[in-house]
């Protein structure tokens, strides 16, 4: 996985709450079996509306979403991962994530950032105001800057070190294959397992 | 001070914990579907790794499947790809798979109960957000992403974050007609979309003993509307009775039951939140919107935005009616349907078309709708037609389909097209979840049977 230490680019208002995966990205684009190809999925509904803040020039070159409260609502797709990646974005901002939808976004490196709602309006009005506006996010310092104004936001320091790091969790935890395997030896004999089929 | 009963389910399962680091939880059971796995299978070829414990893994095949024509080749080439590399995937790997035309084929969470495979105490994660449904048996049992049924695949473990715990009481006795599909939609609409994010649910109190197993499955599924990623019932009779018999159930049965007997919140347990709901005062419950939060009394009307007082939901109910072409103030029993859907993993189960084939049951539904019953898996259907079910349906004018996610999600054939309205039992009132378009109100199966029969949405009691 790339590293993610700092990140500047312009942004992308998305000035809606309870942006769902099933907008983030439609269930008949989930059919590829790659990781790659499903930015013409992102925002599939929205797309053909000329309105639609992506299909805005000014917004074209934007790396950084900043959504409504309560992005990323639904199904855990990593999919609506992939498609914000697919298409360019590096890191989205709201004031609340799905629980889902953060982990699979830390999982594969799409930093995920919140802040206060207040603040979302504020980084809205800017963006708007000035669409070349740039945004920094700096997981680094642990913080969002544009203009003169930073926000601080939090995130565990071991999220922060992985995704610094670029490691990916499965390395990791192989490291304490032993513990796993020591853990096994305790369980119950009357856990169920698959096979062999029965009935 | 007493754990409740997700810690103790997390505790037995932490294989290593340490400070400033997640623990390493351990994972009883993963279930896999065609949509989710690919690429996680991929990863594990890429890196060289095995499937760890092939024999916790179960894959069936759901999302993406046709419910008609079951017999012949998938239309789709896309989605017959992503189906056939589940089925390769599962010979490489040695993955037990239940194919389209296989007796235990079904959508995943249908599956693993019917099975057995679900008992109390057990982690089980899926790739997909209702996998909460298995909490009904006092699971601690979770959706993820592609990234972690990779890890899960490697190494039978996820490191997690600790949730934290909330306790929702329903106390009272349901009227007759009132569904724990109507238990959901109320608490989603209480607490909000976001009400549960970073919590574990217990579902507890009179209301919620009384349930069934698979009407505590229908409470559990929606844990994550909720915003909460699991949610769980503690075991007891009911739960032990379900699982004795079952192909899966453990064969010493005493050594289990026992330890199932310790699965309780212990009585000086604290909660980090509690909520309360009145059980008597609950009436069929169905949503306008396009979030599950967004439901009301069937009785009532269309909201009017105006009338609510926080800005963003006032935004996202205007939004919402327009998208729906709703009027406020609207009865909602005026609003006509087009789709009745009967089916998912929220509501597919035997005890749900039994529900729904008693109200249909020599009558016909209306002459402006259609009507699908997609059973939650193969083996529901077979046990509805060894009843007579399929009769009844297919007798009221109602399509018989075979087993899959269907139009709960509209990834396969059965979709809503634009402007097309749908009384759905499924989870999911997003905008175009069940097609471009689709206008979906989420509704119990008695409210779906008799909203088939007259043609707009009703209760039984309206007939």
């Amino acid at each position: 996985m790339e590293k993610f230490i700092s990140h500047t680019g312009s942004a992308v208002p998305l000035r809606r709450s309870n942006v769902d995966t099933d907008q983030i990205i439609p269930a008949v684009y989930l059919k590829r079996v790659t990781r790659s190809g499903f930015e013409d999925g992102l925002f599939a509904a929205w797309r053909n509306d000329p309105e639609f803040v992506l299909n805005q020039p000014a917004y074209s070159a934007g790396t950084v979403l900043v959504a409504g409260a309560d992005f990323g609502t639904g199904s855990s797709r990593e999919h609506a991962v992939w498609a914000l990646q697919n298409y360019g974005f590096k890191a989205v901002i709201s004031s609340r994530f799905a629980d889902i939808f953060r982990g699979n976004s830390l999982k594969g490196g799409l930093l995920t950032v919140i802040i206060d709602q207040s603040d979302v309006e504020a980084l809205w009005s800017a963006v708007e105001a000035d669409p070349t506006t740039q945004v920094t996010v700096d997981l680094d310092s642990r913080n969002v800057r544009y203009n003169d104004v930073v926000l601080p936001f939090a995130i565990d320091d071991y999220t922060r070190w992985r995704l610094m790091e670029g490691l990916d969790d499965i390395g990791l935890t192989v490291k304490h294959a032993d513990s796993i395997s020591t853990f096994e030896k305790s369980r119950a004999s009357f856990k169920p397992t698959t096979l062999p089929i029965k009935g | 001070m007493g754990k409740t009963l997700a810690e103790k389910i997390w505790a037995e399962h932490v294989v290593r914990a340490a400070d400033g680091e997640p623990d390493l939880v351990y994972i009883d059971l993963h279930l896999i579907h065609e949509v989710t796995s690919a690429q996680a299978f991929d990863g594990l070829r890429l890196a060289g790794r095995q499937v760890r414990r092939p024999e916790l893994t179960i894959a069936t095949e759901d999302h993406n499947v046709p419910t008609q024509n079951i017999d012949k080749p998938i239309a789709d080439p896309v989605s017959k790809l992503q189906v056939d590399t589940l089925r390769a995937n599962c010979a490489e790997f040695g993955v037990r798979i239940h194919s389209l035309g296989d007796k235990d084929q079904g959508v995943v969470h249908v599956v693993g109960p019917q099975l057995g495979l679900t008992q109390p105490g057990m982690t089980i994660v899926c790739g997909d957000s209702h996998t909460s449904t298995h909490g009904a048996f006092g699971a601690l049992a979770f959706g993820i992403g592609t990234s972690e049924v990779e890890h899960v695949l490697a190494t039978q473990t996820l490191p997690l974050a600790r949730p934290k715990t909330m306790a929702i009481n329903v106390e009272g006795t349901l009227k007759p007609g009132v569904t724990s599909k109507d238990i959901i939609l109320a608490i989603i609409a209480k607490i909000g979309t976001g009400g549960g994010q970073g919590y574990v649910i217990e579902y507890r109190g009179s209301a919620i003993r009384a349930l069934s197993m698979e009407s505590r499955m229908t409470v559990c599924n929606m844990s994550i509307e909720a915003g909460a990623r699991a949610g769980l019932i503690a075991p007891d009779q009911t739960t032990f009775d379900y699982i004795k018999g079952k192909p899966h159930a453990p064969e010493d049965f005493d050594a289990a039951l026992a330890y199932w007997k310790t699965l309780f919140t212990d009585a000086d347990a604290v909660f980090d939140v509690e909520v309360n709901l009145d059980a008597n005062g609950l009436e069929p419950f169905v949503t306008w919107g396009t979030n599950p939060g967004q439901g009301a009394p069937l009785n009532s009307n269309v909201p009017n935005p105006a009338d609510i007082k926080d800005e963003e939901a006032r935004g996202a109910a205007e939004r919402a009616l327009v998208y729906m072409g709703l009027e406020a103030g609207t009865p909602l029993k005026n609003i006509a349907i087009d789709t009745v859907f009967l089916g998912s993993c929220t509501n597919g189960r035997i005890e749900d078309l039994r529900a729904a084939a008693d109200v249909v049951k020599g009558k016909k539904i209306a002459s402006t709708l259609r009507m699908l019953v997609v059973p939650g898996s193969a083996r529901v259907r077979l046990e509805a037609e060894a009843e007579g079910l399929d009769k009844v349906f297919l007798d009221a004018g109602a399509e018989w389909r075979n087993a899959g996610c269907s139009m709960c999600l509209g990834m396969n054939p059965d979709q809503l097209s634009v402007g097309e309205r749908s009384a759905s039992t499924s989870n999911r009132n997003f905008e175009g979840r069940q097609g471009k378009g689709g206008r979906t109100h989420l509704v119990s199966p008695l409210v779906a049977a008799a909203t088939a029969l007259r043609g707009t949405l009703s209760s039984p009691a309206d007939l």
